[in-house]
């Protein structure tokens, strides 16, 4: 009997526990339209990258750490937990954190959570990723987001940080331009926030404005150019090429892989066509820098020697026009990332090679072997720079000392 | 005591091409399977990228993509009363081990059989008369024929990309292709490969003789090529590393490039790799299988329950899981009787070396791709009348110009020294203008009464299972059949134009230690007749009705062709066959 009562006063506890989760926040269960929008807006945010361990069958519910150039911090549990989830915010909490960067008691969060470019969304957008969030099974798993070192695990320090860098409010509308522009305009600097990778950034993290989607860097890895740029950029893309990056991670000049294989599985493989088309005319409409750098002449030692190089070991696949094979292999005499300003990503897949993603429609995903074994340094500066300055291309040469500090760096990291 | 592991509704044991076939096709039924396979997972640009591959000693010599003997070999013997020893270095064939299988180092040789080959004895008994065979020939009809697999032929086909010119289109003899080949219904996927100069040479002699040349069907694709399956493939570079290597230009037919990455999305499907399947478990009647009990890298031993058991590792393996499991009464070739073991053959390869002048020829060996060729296919099956030259069997011949690869590609004139300067001299001479057309001869190899598989009496594996025992022996109507045919391709090849000959004739004894080609079959063969027969028409076990056995082990005997794509082939039909029968109404697919 006694132990009976027992579990009847803990059988209690529990139901209040559940009346008190769904009492926070007003979304409604039976709202599907909005449940199913904010599902759609958490793809379009990609919640998932941060706040889902890859490979874990515990949806939101946190743990991995993300790299930043000061520490590591490990995404919070967003599931409607009371304890260690979000079960017990309310919406208004909620609405503060994604758009205004506030934790529950006032402090700030860490940019690494991009509230910066969430900011974009309208309360009736974080509404319904709320009321979509709410229907996620609750997991219990307590996370300790914040494991900076010091000085940066003083988040008082914040307040400057967002008055430099941080511009509150909703996406504004140009009127001048079409409604589809203004879409792409909202997903690339809204929920998709694509500048946290693809905008270059000052020391302190944040945005360089004026260097705007010209490429980044991050873990290891250079995200390009994703401007209209035609020599970095896309502006050589069509519409139909980035939507086909975009949605399958393939087109006829490049493949995802690294951090935004990653992105084309979470987030873009499973966005409609009309926002793939929106987002590709808007990085079109963007001029970039259009800078025209002189190719390096062939008769250049680390040409001749590059050449050499590319014949022997690269054109079996990629071609002894650079071209490839669509979908399959990458395009080097078209591909913009051979020729970024920052050749990080081009030498660490040729160092440790490369997995492309995997798709529904493009399922093959190929990949690319490792050369650092077989190449040293200088070789793989060479025929990087062989790349970079053939088929009508032009830019910096790469030298050694890129090649050595990406090799190392590399050799610290998990493909 | 095996721990058990949740059942599933499929356990395939193997995940070569065969099991990777039948694993894609159940997955869209919408079943759970899993794959066990005893090697290790493999991936084309991770383990044989091309910065590395390109590694004769490695792979050639020293067999890296193949099972070691230490940890499963076979016995082998040429005749009853000889006493068998096992194999320590594989030399005849070389038996796969990996995701994969066989299907990784393969040349990509893409060829259909006859139509009357599945209908050999019958077929032959009656053009010539029974006495025509000898008299211990236990030769036997498929109880499948060309017509019902044409439309699996034409999957496998477009499933990988082939290339080749079609000689036959729903019965219009077409220009250029091989005009013995039974109807096709579709034409080759991808146009055949661009062919190099001693193959054009090859062609034209063989023209000017009087035969019909065709390109050889080839896995290695000449063109980009996207599969049913979204599959991407590349164009093959002629490397002149493809038969013992892997391929990392997603060029050559393999599981990896046209199934596998399609497969290991789906969630209903499970690969286990570093697992040996040690038995296939059935019930107490024995009649039906229960799954099967496997053992992982670290010594652990596990049970897999599953409705349907799919037997799909080498021929070999096979016929000796079988044997293990006591599933089908073992063959005794003495008392004639039983089937498991039955009806084992090769291919009864040979060649011509052409020496040509090397200040007139280049024939630049370094362009090689593993199945382009010229070919000639009228010495084939019954494609001629036997009647005057007292064998059955034939073989299409061709030249297949593979590589340069530097240590097996020295070939020196009859009578020149093996070592020494003057070697040296010749091995530089002849390096570019020697024809060497591999296996140029590709004879049939058909089934013997005491050519067969059992267990030794006296050798054991690590396990403590006896090993498999191969009997095994050149008959006199091979050999005659390969001489015949070897001095037909000694006439092309001296006709292209070749001052010196090398010809090599297939000889008796058998020997177990020079490589012929990896195309042993037989051993739990498919047929019409339970006495004759391990398997139905279906590759159904007549015995454990939701047992099906893929693979060359299925063949009554061997047909002059390299087996894949009929294995590829016989694998849908056996997918089809369940999907649309067996599991409407599980149990035997034929009466018996």
């Amino acid at each position: 009997m006694r132990s009976n009562s027992r579990y009847f006063f803990a059988g209690v506890g529990i139901a209040l526990f559940l009346a008190g989760s769904a009492a926070a926040g007003d979304s409604d269960p039976q709202e599907f339209t909005q449940i199913e929008r904010g599902r759609y807006l958490a793809i379009l945010s990609d919640c998932a990258s941060c706040h889902t361990v890859p490979g874990s069958n515990q949806p939101f519910a946190g743990g991995r750490a993300i790299e930043t150039p000061f520490g590591s911090i490990v995404a919070p549990n967003i599931t409607p937990d009371p304890e260690t989830g979000i079960g017990g915010w309310s919406d208004d909490d909620f609405d503060a954190a994604i758009r205004k960067g506030l934790r529950r008691n006032g402090s700030r969060l860490y940019p690494a959570m991009p509230y910066t470019a969430y900011t974009k969304m309208s309360r009736d957008d974080v509404q319904a990723i709320r009321a979509y969030l709410n229907t996620v099974t609750p997991v219990h798993n307590d996370v300790v987001a914040n494991t900076l070192p010091f000085p940066f695990n003083i988040r008082a320090s914040l307040r400057v940080w967002n008055a430099l860098y941080f511009i509150e409010g909703d996406y504004k509308p140009d009127a001048r331009k079409s409604a589809a522009w203004n879409r792409g305009a909202y997903l690339v600097d809204g929920p998709g926030h694509c500048g946290a990778c693809h905008t270059p950034k000052t020391l302190l993290g944040g945005d360089r404005t004026d260097q705007y989607l010209r490429g980044g860097f991050l873990q290891g890895w250079s995200a390009p150019d994703i401007t209209g740029d035609t020599r970095v950029g896309v502006g050589d893309w069509s519409v139909e090429d980035l939507v086909a990056y975009l949605k399958t991670g393939h087109n006829r000049v490049s493949a995802a892989t690294g951090p935004m294989a990653e992105v084309v599985t979470l987030s873009t493989e499973q966005m409609t066509n009309s926002d793939l088309n929106a987002i590709a005319a808007y990085l079109k409409s963007l001029p970039g820098k259009q800078d025209h750098p002189q190719a390096l002449p062939k008769e250049n030692p680390a040409m001749v020697a590059g050449a050499a190089i590319y014949r022997d070991q690269c054109s079996a696949c990629h071609g002894l026009d650079g071209k490839g094979v669509a979908k399959l292999f990458p395009s080097i005499a078209d591909s913009p990332m051979v020729k970024s300003d920052d050749p990080t990503t081009s030498i660490r897949i040729v160092v440790r090679g490369a997995r492309s993603v995997g798709t529904r429609a493009e399922p093959t995903a190929p990949g690319m072997p490792s050369y650092g074994r077989q190449l040293d340094d200088t070789q793989i500066a060479a025929v990087l720079t062989y790349m970079r300055n053939s088929w009508g291309a032009a830019a910096a040469p790469v030298g050694a000392d890129d090649v050595a500090r990406v090799r190392s760096d590399a050799a610290l990291r998990p493909d | 005591m095996a721990k058990r592991l949740p059942k599933k509704d499929v356990v395939i044991i193997g995940l070569g091409w065969t099991g990777t076939i039948m694993a894609n096709e159940l997955t869209d039924e919408g079943l759970e399977v899993i794959a066990i396979e005893r090697g290790p997972w493999r991936d084309a640009p991770t383990d044989f990228p091309p910065s590395y591959m390109q590694d004769e000693l490695r792979y050639r010599v020293r067999h890296e993509l193949f099972l070691r003997p230490e940890q499963l070999t076979f016995s082998f013997r040429n005749r009853i009363g000889q006493t068998a020893l096992p194999i320590r270095s594989w030399g005849a064939f070389m038996p796969p081990n990996g995701v994969g299988g066989g299907g990784v180092h393969w040349n990509g040789e893409m060829w259909r059989f006859l139509p009357s080959d599945f209908v050999l004895k019958t077929h032959l008994t009656e053009r010539y008369g029974a006495s025509f065979l000898p008299e211990d020939m236990t030769i036997q009809d498929w109880g499948v024929t060309y017509d019902e697999l044409e439309p699996f032929y034409d999957r496998f086909e477009y499933i990988c990309g082939t290339s080749g010119t079609a000689g036959n289109l729903r019965g219009k003899i077409m220009e250029g292709g091989n005009p013995f080949e039974g109807p096709r219904s579709r034409p080759y996927p991808t146009p055949a490969q661009a062919q190099p100069f001693s193959h054009t040479l090859f062609g034209k002699a063989a023209r000017d003789l009087g035969y019909k040349p065709f390109p050889q069907p080839s896995g290695n694709l000449s063109q980009a090529y996207t599969n049913p399956l979204g599959l991407q493939m590349g164009p093959c570079t002629y490397c002149g590393f493809c038969e013992w290597f892997g391929c990392s230009n997603y060029s050559k037919a393999s599981p990896q490039t046209t199934i596998l990455p399609y497969l290991v999305r789906k969630p209903n499907f499970t690969a286990r790799d570093n697992s040996e399947v040690t038995r296939i478990n059935v019930d107490k009647s024995g009649t039906r299988a229960t799954g099967v009990t496997f053992i992982d890298s670290s010594g652990v031993e596990w049970e897999q329950p599953a409705d349907l058991v799919v037997l799909a590792a080498y021929a070999m393996f096979n016929v000796q899981l079988l044997l293990h499991s006591k599933i089908g009464r073992p063959y005794d070739p003495v008392a004639n009787s039983g089937v498991v073991g039955r009806n084992y053959t090769h291919q009864t390869v040979s060649t011509v070396n052409g020496f040509f002048d090397s200040k007139k020829y280049n024939f630049n060996p370094f362009i090689g791709s593993g199945s382009i060729g010229m070919c000639v296919d009228e010495l084939n099956g019954d494609n001629f009348d036997h009647g005057p030259h007292g064998f059955v069997g034939g073989g299409y011949m061709g030249q297949v110009q593979t590589g340069a690869r530097p240590i097996e590609s020295t070939l020196v004139p009859p009578g020149t020294p093996k070592w020494g300067a003057a070697w040296k001299t010749a091995v530089r001479e002849n390096y570019l203008s020697t024809v060497k057309p591999g296996a140029g001869v590709h004879g049939s190899f058909y089934s013997y009464r005491d050519i067969y598989l059992d267990l030794d009496p006296a050798y054991s594996d690590r396990f403590g299972r006896p090993l498999m025992r191969i009997t095994m022996d050149l008959k006199e109507n091979e050999l005659k059949q390969n001489k015949f045919l070897t001095d037909k391709f000694a006439e092309i090849i001296k006709a292209m134009g070749a001052d010196k000959l090398a010809v090599l004739y297939r000889t008796a004894p058998y020997d177990i230690s020079t490589y012929q080609t990896t195309h042993l079959n037989g051993g739990a063969v498919m047929g019409a007749d339970p006495a004759t027969s391990v398997l139905n028409r279906y590759l159904q076990s007549w015995d454990v009705s939701n047992l099906f056995v893929l693979g060359a082990s299925a063949f009554p005997q061997n047909p002059g062709y390299n087996p894949t794509l009929t294995v590829g082939a016989l694998a849908y039909w056996a997918a089809t066959a369940i999907r649309d029968k067996y599991l409407k109404n599980p149990g035997r697919l034929v009466d018996a």
